[in-house]
């Protein structure tokens, strides 16, 4: 059993570790910034299961291209370009959408899996596709990831509003003359980039953990339009950085930590958002049934 | 009906729009003032949602023109105000009813959702102006369907649009609150002398308001008052088949319409038009 702790939760010399990975912590909050903003967005939009089915193609883009030996992060930005881009092409409506998702996302797997296994280096590389790895970025992926996730910031922060609008009411976004096609085709791209990014870190398999997971908890409890986003970049933020944290002691890969902590926060949101939703029910509901009881 | 002094809102001219061989309307000519109140009724299948498309410009007309304020129409416009019918909006939305009034003043620009103090008591003047000052602090997804649709006229007029475009605005909302919204659209086209073009299947709740009535069925339209068009001998011809228009306490009941149009519905208080 202390073995098993051991194992887990390890902080021995843990202060020349943190020096260590330091970059890999900016990096991390970084990406946390980027997966609670989106993940706004993937929710509003209801493409949860799309983020899933791109990740997996991300994850063959990246394992071909660790099968070539070129960058990984290219291989994983195209293959996941390509699964948004089709996402958002061929499935406008939601159930076209979940169908092409469906397709996609075992032929990605498929393909992700026949490049490893013919690819000849560490086994950490080919598992850390899917799972999480953090130390194995080196500086150079290390740029590229920052590049992009400050990409789909910007991306996001001019659209913001549109993106808003369409999200919640296309049709009349359409007739106010916005083009709410190309802020999808969009909004998609930035999608792609912000999956494509995730999984450098916390792994093809787990991706949810990071551009859905916090938002849906910050959802729970505030509709507001600032502290939804802030809340999700909090979430994703503490997620991100405390899985980090705590496994950089141990010999396993940051992806279960992320993902526990990112649990964590949503079951405590979910407790909170019930008793507020029964207090403003009860407080919304009152007024009505009087102003029915005829004077 | 108003004169026509000055040039319409909305002109369309010997529009035909068709599926395949099949029209859906043919040779469609009408002129929309400013002010006037213009309801679209006819049975589903009928192209009534076709025609608010086609001066959406989201819709190609087979033949003919469609000019909004004296121009081609083009892929939606700001002079356009969309009232669409009321849905359910998912809880967690991140939105307040304010902010999809915002929408309606500057929700095509692009950027942060950073309010300036003019648009906040602007947003707080057309929540006034609807009725909708309590709420306006409420997500959106805790709204009653009466409530969002009091919002949702909020954000159509917010940019003083010329044109209001109604597409079954009082779906699902119970008879006191399509009484309110419908006045509520009423009160405001008088307001801002707008256009309205209001797609319905059911005639009653607004009755009082319609200057004109396009009624299309059979792969024809009819174009008057609601007096000219909503009679017995103009919807049996319309049908090919013999139509009983009723006027029963300020109501309309159609009966013996074919494939719909009142025939399924045995509820009187409603002109039917089938089931959305």
């Amino acid at each position: 059993m202390a073995d098993f702790w051991g194992t887990v939760f390890n902080f021995e010399n843990y202060g020349e570790l943190v020096v260590l990975v330091q970059n890999s912590i900016y990096a991390g909050a970084l990406l946390g910034i980027v997966g609670g903003l989106i993940g706004v967005f993937v929710m509003q939009r209801d493409l949860q299961f799309a983020v899933h089915g791109i990740s997996e193609l991300s994850f063959a883009g990246a394992s071909a291209a660790l099968l070539l030996g070129v960058n990984v992060v290219l291989g994983s930005t195209l293959g996941s370009l390509l699964a948004a881009l089709l996402i958002g092409v061929l499935g406008v409506r939601a159930r076209e959408r979940n169908s092409i998702v469906a397709v996609l996302m075992p032929f990605g797997l498929g393909l992700g899996i026949l490049f490893l296994a013919l690819y000849e280096g560490r086994t950490a590389n080919k598992f850390g596709l899917l799972t999480g790895q953090v130390v194995s970025v080196d500086n150079e992926q290390l740029g590229l990831l920052v590049t992009i996730s400050i990409v789909v910031i910007l991306g996001l922060g001019i659209m913001w509003r549109p993106l808003s609008f369409a999200s919640v009411d296309a049709d009349v976004a359409r007739a106010r003359g916005l083009p709410v096609t190309a802020i999808s085709v969009a909004f998609m791209i930035l999608l792609g980039l912000a999956v494509a990014v995730s999984i450098q870190i916390v792994g093809a398999l787990l991706v949810l953990a990071l551009l859905v997971t916090p938002a849906a908890a910050a959802m729970r409890v505030t509709a507001s339009p600032f502290l939804t986003p802030l809340l999700s970049v909090l979430f994703a933020v503490a997620a991100m950085v405390g899985g980090i944290l705590l496994a950089l002691g141990g010999g396993l890969p940051i992806s279960p930590f992320v993902t526990t902590i990112s649990f964590a926060i949503y079951l405590v949101c979910r407790v909170i958002g019930r008793r507020h939703s029964i207090r403003s029910r009860s407080r919304r509901v009152s007024p009505a049934l009087e102003s029915r009881i005829p004077a | 009906m108003p004169a026509p002094v000055t040039p319409p809102i909305l002109s369309i001219r010997s529009a035909t729009l068709s599926f395949g061989d099949r029209p859906l309307w043919r040779g469609l000519n009408l002129d929309l003032q400013a002010g006037e109140f213009l309801a679209v009724l006819g049975p589903n299948g009928t192209g009534k949602t076709s025609l608010l498309k086609t001066i959406l410009g989201q819709q190609q007309l087979t033949s003919g023109t469609v000019e909004l304020l004296g121009a081609p129409v083009r892929r939606g416009s700001r002079e356009i105000g969309y009232i669409p019918q009321q849905k359910l909006l998912e809880q967690g939305t991140p939105l307040r009813a304010r902010d999809l009034i915002a929408f309606g003043i500057n929700g095509h620009r692009w950027g942060l959702p950073i309010s300036s103090a003019a648009l906040r008591r602007q947003v707080d003047q057309v929540l006034e102006s609807v009725g909708a000052s309590d709420y306006g602090h409420s997500s959106v997804a805790t709204l009653s369907g009466g409530e969002q649709q009091r919002i949702r006229v909020g954000q159509a007029i917010a940019g003083n649009p010329r044109l209001l475009l109604c597409d079954e605005p009082l779906l699902s909302l119970d008879l006191h609150h399509q009484r309110a919204v419908s006045d509520l659209i009423d009160e405001k086209r008088r307001q801002l002398n707008t256009a309205v073009v209001f797609v319905t299947h059911d005639v009653n709740p607004i009755l009082g308001m319609v200057d004109r009535v396009l009624y299309l069925a059979g792969g024809q339209f009819r174009i008057g008052t609601p007096d000219e068009v909503l009679r017995s001998e103009v919807l049996s011809y319309m049908y090919d088949t013999p139509v009983e228009v009723i006027r029963s306490r300020g109501r309309i009941i159609v009966v013996g319409a074919p494939d719909g149009y009142g025939a399924h519905d045995h509820d009187v208080h409603h002109v039917e038009g089938g089931a959305h």
